[in-house]
């Protein structure tokens, strides 16, 4: 008495705007969603880090102790830890509750620009303009890195962690994956400085966006090409791309106002989001459901499939 | 008293916890009363120190299981086929663990078993069974029944003893010969007093004679000395009525002597053998008189006599009286010892005898042989830290060493002075002076000796050398500042002008474009090296020798494995032909903890390299900085190429050269020429480590960050932003601050200078 599996649904993507959070912490350097969804943690001009709830657009709590703008954040699995980025050359490790600095850990000689914590949250690891990805260790009292990855010619833009993958992006245009299980590095020479990389969901791609106003998505065991996305604007911003929740679809934050959608199979463009007027700085995909997070300068835009009050009605029922 | 203490705080050693120092504003804290002091059990009750059965009734009621309804009965099971068991209450069941507890009505207490225990009985239980054997039908029965019924019980230690051959009666040990128990039997008698021999015993003694010699005894039965302590409140000696013996059910002694020396200790010590006398029942002894079934009333009253004491301490011993047990062997048979002492000529002392051994005779080797010329006398050098003596002086002294004596002892390699390493090698002597003392001129040597603190004249002085040196020889071999020709020529004017005697040879010959600090700068060094660097007489210069090529011994570190020709990359890129051409694949070995911290096994296990497998390569070939941007550089020159997304629209200043490096680069010496054709000048080193430490001060905002109140920041946000947009727009005019932003423009160039932007003072 089995009932026949549901027909796939036409993926929904997050074009409703549900909220606007104003952060009133300067410009919005970068926006991420926690590891669940269900909170989000802006980096601001000001030297702040903000958590705010997505479903109220309440401020939680603001994490303050870095002493320049913060470039990025990251959560940890359990939500029970931060870490953080600034210009200030300094990551910082936070309780999430408390608000307090765990660590504080200077080595980078230029601002730091990316920082991710690994799966279990054992290591952060965190890039800078000074051309280094340095390999923090959450669980010992060392202040120096485990390991510094000193490959990349010029500044690190981006990195993500997987499993057992680095994922490395640097402004000498080449995105380096390194591979701690094989004890491999394989570095994709993409020409134009790299402004953000990630992995597919499904952990076989890589995304990449560059300088070149584009977006490519590669193979990530082979380096080959899978897809070439362009139509928006990535000149001169350092400005985040991903994947959709179900790795239908790449978006891009670009900088004439917009968050380009475009199908990940076919390359089209499916939906030009208008957000604003400026520069699209940072975005950010809920990990299950379709909704977007945007931050164009001081404020933080939370965008999901259906409008508001419907989405409301959904909630309650 | 706290404080006092504390003034002396190091004079003493300070035990256990300090006690809290006493605020004077603390209201004195009130004792807790006695009634509040409770004790609570581990159940958070209060704690009591009884039983349900020790505690009476509220006990029970209150505290046994907590509750009125008491303990739950054992509910009541029956049914055809389940019967209930049939349950034996014990008392045990029906008290808690108060009872058991040590000072509880039952306490638990580990014991030994029955088998385990010794045949001495318990005392309370002796006590226990005297009492009730009292009350008992059969006055004196205690037990009689229960032993004839119950089957014979003995300890496993007499199991032990019985398996091994022991039979009752008898000793432990080894069986000994008649003569030898003859005398240990006659020691016990002279230690015992007036022991009673028995009869049997006397018998056994008579046997002796018959007794064969290859015929041995068990040892006599003799228990050790048990040190009872006295638990009673009796008398010393007083035994109390023992009902057993009282009433001859005992086996043991049917004479019941209330007052004896002879306790029961002692008498069993030495064998109690009574049983030879007669055996009388009912009570006697002085608290109860002569009894009725008493027949005698001879030794009712105890007659001591002295001649039961020992009046000599210590007292005679077998065999000579020296030696006890422990009488040495050869005492004991010393008559077969004299046989082999006769072997022996000279005289034995007393109590010593023969070895039976030869001790090993130890080999004495003879001295070696001295020399002839051998002179016991010893020479004592003069010890002379050569490195604080000229050298002439150290060569005199090595030279007179070698006369003193020719086998003088040979010196570390690191004690040598190079003269007598070249010496010893067979080496050619170096042309020019040995020492940077023997350039100067004697005058200036004293003047050096004389004044060496004050630097200003020593400088001056040495410039008067350097003066004459430069006016003697005219040799222009030297030249400091070779590398930067511009430099140079200023520097031989300087030198020229200096000859030639002219009061302002410096500031004429510095070149006067250049700033006020960079000339300051260039003259310390004209200076410096006019008296250092002598060009003189190429005294300095000989001992000196020109590498190879130059920077030839400078190398660095790089990965051995390079990447592909990039421009090919760059076609690849292109023609959209991503995969094979475009990547790379290096051996990297990651950190062992980095792995650990993954949870993935170490992929080079064996290999301790992190990184990238490196090679020393030359520290300037071009090879080791060949990126993106030099490759961009040529395509941009060749016909085909595109220009390069680096330098797009958004950054029309950047040139190549300025992309290719970052500010953090370390390695900047590498100069390519300046495209712009502006900086005709090649730039000095001096220039470039001027352009460093520009640098290195950090953007006017880190300062503001760091200094500005936060207050500050926001009431005048407005100026700040006009302030930032000054600092920012000259910072991109400059190249090299525009490499390390090249990526983040936004941040700082872009994004705050746009109008939308200046909203948001107005919103904070």
């Amino acid at each position: 008495m089995a009932f026949p599996q549901p027909r796939p649904q036409v993926p929904q993507l997050p074009q409703h705007l549900l909220r606007t959070i104003e952060c009133q912490q300067g410009a919005v350097r970068a926006v991420r969603f926690n590891a669940d969804g269900n909170y989000v943690l802006t980096c601001g001009s000001d030297k702040s880090l903000k958590l705010w709830s997505v479903s109220r657009g309440t401020l939680l709590k603001t994490y303050t102790g870095h002493g320049y703008e913060v470039l990025d954040v990251d959560s940890s699995y359990d939500n029970s830890q931060l870490c953080s980025c600034s210009s200030d050359k300094t990551v910082i490790l936070w309780d999430v509750a408390s608000g307090q600095v765990t660590r504080k850990l200077r080595g980078h000689a230029g601002k730091v620009n990316c920082v991710q914590f690994n799966e279990e949250a054992t290591v952060m690891l965190s890039g800078s303009i000074d051309g280094t990805v340095r390999c923090w260790d959450t669980r010992s009292r060392r202040y120096e890195p485990i390991q510094i990855l000193d490959e990349a010619r010029d500044g690190i833009s981006s990195l993500k962690v997987s499993e057992h993958e680095l994922l490395i992006g640097s402004v000498d245009g080449r995105v380096r994956l390194y591979d701690l299980r094989m004890g491999q590095l394989h570095v994709d020479f993409i020409g134009s400085p790299i402004t953000c990389v990630c992995f597919s969901r499904d952990g076989q791609c890589t995304l990449s966006s560059s300088l070149d106003s584009t977006v490519r998505l590669l193979d990530k065991s082979s380096g080959e090409m899978l897809g070439e996305y362009s139509g928006h604007v990535n000149k001169g911003y350092k400005l985040d791309c991903c994947l959709s929740d179900k790795d239908t679809h790449v978006l891009s934050c670009s900088e004439d106002g917009h968050v380009y959608f475009w199908d990940l199979v076919e390359g089209s463009l499916t939906l030009k989001l208008p957000v604003g007027k400026a520069v699209v700085q940072s975005l950010s995909f809920h990990p299950t459901e379709p909704r977007l997070l945007t931050a164009m300068e001081g404020h933080v835009q939370v965008w999901g499939a259906e409008p508001e009050d419907t989405a409301k009605l959904s909630s309650v029922c | 008293n706290m404080a006092s203490d504390e003034d002396s705080d190091e004079d003493f050693v300070t035990y256990g916890t300090p006690l809290e120092p006493l605020e004077e504003d603390e209201p004195i804290r009130k004792p807790v009363p006695v009634h509040e002091q409770t004790v609570k059990d581990e159940k958070g009750r209060y704690k009591r120190f009884h039983g349900a059965f020790t505690g009476g009734f509220s006990a029970g009621y209150f505290n046994t299981v907590g509750s009125q309804e008491g303990w739950t009965p054992s509910t009541f099971v029956s049914s055809r086929q389940q019967k209930a068991e049939r349950q034996n209450a014990r008392p045990e069941d029906f008290m808690d663990e108060e009872d058991f507890s040590e000072h509880g009505i039952a306490p638990r207490e580990i014991v030994t078993t029955e088998d385990f225990a010794s045949e001495r009985k318990d005392q309370l239980k002796d006590k226990a069974r005297a009492v009730s054997s009292l009350a008992a039908l059969i006055p004196g029965d205690t037990g009689l029944l229960e032993e004839l019924i119950a089957p014979a019980r003995s300890s496993i230690g007499v199991e032990l003893l019985r398996k091994m051959g022991w039979k009752d009666g008898q000793g432990v040990g080894p069986r000994l010969k008649r003569r030898q128990r003859k005398q240990n039997t006659d020691a016990v008698k002279v230690h015992g007093g007036a022991l009673l021999p028995s009869g049997s015993e006397e018998s056994e003694d008579e046997d002796d004679e018959f007794a064969p010699e290859n015929v041995t005894f068990a040892p006599k039965d003799v228990v050790p000395v048990d040190f009872t302590p006295k638990v009673d409140s009796h008398g010393l000696g007083y035994r109390g009525l023992n009902p057993l013996q009282a009433l001859g059910g005992g086996s043991e002694s049917a004479h019941i002597n209330l007052f004896t020396l002879q306790s029961d200790r002692t008498s069993s010590l030495f064998g109690d053998r009574n049983s030879g006398q007669k055996r009388r029942g009912g009570i006697a002894g002085q608290a109860f008189g002569v009894g009725a079934m008493e027949n005698e009333d001879a030794d009712i009253y105890h007659k001591d006599s002295m001649s039961n004491y020992d009046t000599v301490l210590g007292g005679e011993e077998p065999g000579d009286g020296l030696y006890g047990w422990t009488a040495p062997q050869q005492y004991t048979r010393k008559k077969n010892d004299s046989k082999r002492d006769v072997v022996y000529l000279g005289r034995i002392l007393d109590g010593f005898t023969l070895a039976s051994q030869v001790t090993e005779i130890k080999t004495v080797y003879p001295p070696p042989d001295l020399p002839r010329d051998y002179r016991p006398v010893h020479y004592f050098r003069p010890v002379v830290d050569l490195s604080t003596v000229s050298p002439i002086v150290a060569q005199a002294l090595q030279a007179s060493r070698g006369h003193l004596s020719q086998d003088a002892p040979q010196q570390g390699r690191h004690s040598l002075d190079s003269s007598q390493r070249r010496d010893m090698l067979g080496e050619t002597p170096l042309q020019g002076p040995s020492s940077v003392f023997e350039l100067l001129g004697s005058k200036d040597r004293e003047r050096l000796n004389e004044i060496p603190e004050d630097r200003a004249a020593v400088v001056a002085s040495a410039k008067a050398a350097a003066l004459q040196t430069l006016s003697s020889h005219a040799s222009k071999t030297f030249k400091p500042f070779q590398k930067n020709p511009q430099k140079q020529a200023r520097y031989d004017l300087y030198i020229n002008k200096l000859k030639k005697g002219d009061k302002e040879a410096l500031e004429s010959s510095l070149d006067s474009s250049m700033t006020e600090w960079e000339r300051g700068r260039e003259r310390d060094e004209f200076v410096r090296a006019a008296v250092l660097y002598k060009p003189s007489n190429s005294s300095l210069s000989s001992r000196f020798t020109r590498s190879k090529n130059e920077d030839d011994t400078d190398s660095v570190e790089v990965t051995r494995d390079q990447e592909n020709d990039v421009d090919d990359k760059q076609a690849a890129v292109k023609m959209k032909m991503f995969g094979k051409l475009t990547r790379d694949t290096f051996e990297w070995h990651p950190e062992k903890l980095l792995c650990k911290r993954f949870n993935v096994p170490d992929p080079y296990p064996g290999s301790s390299t992190v990184g990238m497998p490196k090679i020393k390569r030359d520290k300037y070939s071009v090879f080791n900085f060949l990126t993106i941007t030099d490759s961009s550089h040529v395509s941009r020159e060749g016909p085909s190429a595109s220009k390069p997304p680096g330098s797009s629209t958004t950054l029309p200043h950047l040139t190549p050269e300025v992309n290719k490096k970052s500010r953090w680069d370390k390695t900047g010496k590498v100069k390519v020429a300046q495209s712009d054709g502006k900086q005709t000048e090649p730039k000095t080193d001096e220039e470039e480590k001027e352009e460093d430490e520009e640098e290195v001060r950090p953007p006017m905002d880190l300062f503001k960050a760091i200094f500005a109140s936060s207050s500050d920041e926001k009431s005048s946000s407005s100026s700040e932003e006009d302030s930032e947009e000054e600092e920012v727009a000259p910072s991109t005019s400059e190249p090299i601050q525009i490499s390390a932003e090249t990526l983040n423009p936004p941040v700082s160039a872009q994004i705050t200078p746009a109008p939308d932007i200046s909203k948001v003072p107005g919103i904070i």
